[in-house]
């Protein structure tokens, strides 16, 4: 027991990480912006597939650094030819644009990688067992990940809390008519912050790929959870999605260890299981199971009960 | 617009009538003869999944066209009257009870509007990204259940029926697709209809102006809450009934049917239609399903397109085509929709340079990308025979492409300078285009 604590508390915490990259890019931009953006778990997916590239070429260490940049630049190109055109029409058109791209991204990647997982390997540098516990190993490249996530979450902290840019970000969270005025140029700083955002999604691909499979699929699966992640948190709020994405991490992890049912509780409390009927499958689902479900169950009950989300102070 | 033309035949109440009904005299003759000349079987079975995407995509419209609500799971009132009206036919079935076939989209509709009313009173509480969001949960939740409760939903493969088996009036036994079609169509027809009629309620005029302006709207002294509850169980009762329709037509529903790619695919008929006029939805769905059954024929990367032409509709046109189509009502009312022919002839140039190139980048990446390993380099595009290996055809495309964007940059200003010209006259349309 004590053992499925600790490997699923690591696991939770490092796949809460995971996210957490994601969705603080995704939470500036739509502070900034006001676009929730629906193409961002596809720049996570070209991270993770331009970083298989370019190790295949090249090497993972050189794809650490060149991949995210990479990405980074595709997405400042979106929001300067495609998104900045399309704001004129309004927030949905946008939105829309959005979800067009991350269909358009999935198409492309699936033509050029083709449709079957890619075989991305963990760097032969990292291929180790970390530590032994209980008997059961802990691969290295997942304290790796960790130690990059934490490390870029303290830097994000630091420049966003310390330094001129994060001022002039945060300003521009609330006030960009303001800042404007101000004589900053406020697209340029959308644009930066775009790129910016994108460019970690595509930093989480590239450590994400090796560990989790690369796949055409690997966006649509994450995107709605980093949704979830961003609203339950409270839209625009860095702290209140790192506490959303640890929660989201630890709680799908923790899901998938445990294998009991309501009809188990049922019986052991004394009572017969139903095992009749069209529904009688809900009585039959483990916790593993409905362990996807519960990050939207999560998403709807906390829209309608604190619209704003936890940490978030507006609506939209 | 319509009322000064519409008081300028007051005289005649047979035009009059003709006006006011002619449209749907001309939908009626349409989907009556549509059969009679495209009698083959593919061509049936395209034109009945197009008069159920019309009826789920109308049903959508009332959502994010007339209220102003983006719904991200509408495929979960389509999919859960589809389910229920497969149940709805196996039980009929087994039980011969007197219920005939074109009765079960019924079934789904009232399933739909339960949901709608479940879902809709948690969901409508407020408008805009937390409606959206909240929607997307909720398709998302109820995606992930429908291969949890295989019970209900039959898992991977789903639950199957037989349209056959049921009461038969008059000899019809739906075995054949053309009665089917015909079911379909009268389903379809009678939907558009109610869906039209709705607009021209009070009801349906709140749901406007909660669109436009939801704090006025509250100021008049409605509450827009309640209208956008009860547009939302409306619009999942025609949501629900095209779930039927689908179930009668399919005789399987699957997990799919209630994805997020069922509720993106509604959303792109919608928005590619145009979201603006009642008449866009019509207008996607038949494009989009056309799309889907043709251009998966011709190309492997036909997702591909279909993505694009959906950004470039967003970037370009965000009316969609109805609102390109509305754009020149106004230039046919004049009589001056002749004039912008000759500009529009000139911008054809560089529209199929763009698109040729397109193609051509698009079809020869993807047969180098996918292709080649097992059929070779050798291809055929527009009737030209190459290689997809050699640098040529990439430097052409490339080319096609650039010149387009080129020749369209430097004659665009062109274009709408006599677009504004035919829609205000000369001087004014020169005042304007300054």
């Amino acid at each position: 027991m004590l053992e499925l604590v600790i490997f699923s508390t690591l696991n939770g915490v490092l796949y809460g990480m995971l996210l957490f990259l994601l969705a603080s890019g995704l939470t500036l931009i739509f502070s900034m912006m006001g676009v929730l953006n629906f193409a961002h778990a596809s720049f996570y997916m070209l991270g993770a597939y331009f970083g298989f590239q370019i190790s295949q070429w090249l090497d993972f260490w050189v794809a650490l650094f060149v991949a995210p940049v990479c990405v980074g630049l595709v997405g400042a190109a979106v929001e300067r030819w495609g998104l900045r055109t399309v704001h004129k029409w309004g927030h949905v058109p946008e939105l829309l644009f959005t979800f067009g791209l991350a269909f358009v991204i999935e198409e492309m990647v699936q033509m050029i990688w083709g449709k079957l997982p890619v075989d991305y390997r963990v760097p032969k540098l990292l291929d180790f067992p970390a530590f032994e516990l209980f008997g059961t190993t802990y691969p290295a490249f997942r304290m790796f990940m960790l130690l990059i996530s934490v490390a870029i979450f303290l830097v994000l902290l630091l420049v966003l809390t310390r330094s001129r840019i994060g001022l002039i970000i945060q300003a521009a969270l609330t006030h960009p008519n303001m800042v404007a005025m101000l004589g900053h140029n406020v697209p340029k700083v959308f644009m930066m912050v775009f790129g910016f955002g994108s460019g970690l999604a595509g930093l989480a691909g590239v450590i994400a790929g090796p560990a989790l499979v690369t796949q055409p699929s690997m966006a649509h699966v994450l995107g709605p959870i980093l949704f979830v992640v961003v609203v339950f948190g409270g839209l625009g709020s860095l702290s209140g999605a790192f506490i959303a994405s640890l929660m989201i991490g630890l709680i799908q992890t923790f899901a998938i260890a445990i294998n009991y049912s309501i009809g188990d509780l049922l019986t052991s409390v004394g009572m017969a299981r139903p095992v009749q009927g069209m529904l009688s499958d809900l009585w039959q689902v483990t916790v593993a199971q409905v362990g996807p479900v519960v990050p939207y169950l999560m998403l709807v009950l906390i829209l309608i009960f604190r619209p704003t989300g936890l940490m978030g102070t507006r609506e939209s | 617009m319509s009322d000064t033309t519409l008081a300028a035949t007051r005289g005649n109440p047979a035009l009059d009538l003709l006006r006011r009904y002619g449209i749907w005299v001309i939908a009626l003759v349409v989907m009556l003869v549509l059969p009679k000349i495209f009698t083959s079987g593919a061509a049936l079975t395209t034109m009945c999944l197009m008069g159920i995407m019309i009826v789920f995509s109308l049903a959508y419209n009332m959502l994010l066209g007339q209220t102003g609500m983006l719904s991200f799971g509408h495929a979960v009132y389509y999919g859960l009257g589809g389910f229920l009206a497969v149940h709805a036919m196996n039980v009929i079935a087994a039980g011969k009870l007197p219920i005939p076939l074109p009765v079960v989209p019924l079934v789904g509709g009232l399933m739909g509007l339960t949901f709608g009313f479940i879902f809709g009173a948690v969901s409508t509480r407020r408008a805009g990204t937390v409606f959206a969001m909240i929607s997307l949960g909720l398709g998302e939740l109820i995606a992930s259940l429908s291969l949890i409760l295989r019970g209900f939903f039959g898992g991977e493969e789903g639950i199957t029926a037989n349209r056959t088996k049921m009461l038969t009036l008059w000899g019809v036994r739906f075995g054949p697709q053309i009665e089917v079609y015909y079911l379909i169509a009268s389903w379809c027809f009678v939907c558009m209809i109610a869906m039209y009629a709705f607009t021209r309620t009070p009801l349906g005029r709140m749901c406007n102006a909660v669109r436009d302006n939801p704090e006025r709207a509250e100021f008049v002294g409605y509450s827009t809450q309640m209208v956008r509850f009860i547009t939302f169980c409306i619009s999942g009762f025609f949501a629900g009934i095209a779930g039927g329709l689908a179930a009668i037509n399919f005789e399987l529903m699957n997990a799919v049917n209630i994805s997020g790619a069922q509720s993106g695919s509604v959303l792109l008929m919608a928005y590619i239609g145009g979201i603006g006029h009642f008449m866009g939805p019509v207008l996607g769905a038949v494009l989009v399903v056309l799309l889907q059954v043709f251009l998966s024929d011709i190309t492997g990367a036909w997702m591909l397109y279909f993505g694009l032409i959906f950004i470039m509709m967003v970037m370009f046109a965000p009316g969609g085509m109805a609102g390109l189509i509305m754009l020149h009502l106004p230039l046919w009312q004049r009589g001056t929709l002749l004039q912008v022919v000759p500009a529009y002839g000139v911008m054809l140039v560089p529209a199929l340079m763009g698109v040729a190139g397109a193609v051509a980048l698009i079809e020869t990446a993807h047969h180098q990308l996918v292709k080649t390993a097992t059929e070779g380099p050798a291809m055929t595009l527009f009737g030209i025979a190459y290689t997809s290996n050699s640098m040529l055809p990439w430097i052409v495309a490339l080319v096609l492409i650039g010149g387009g964007l080129w020749l369209g940059r430097l004659w665009g200003p062109r274009m709408a300078g006599a677009y504004s010209d035919a829609a205000h006259g000369k001087d004014l349309g020169k005042e304007v285009s300054k």
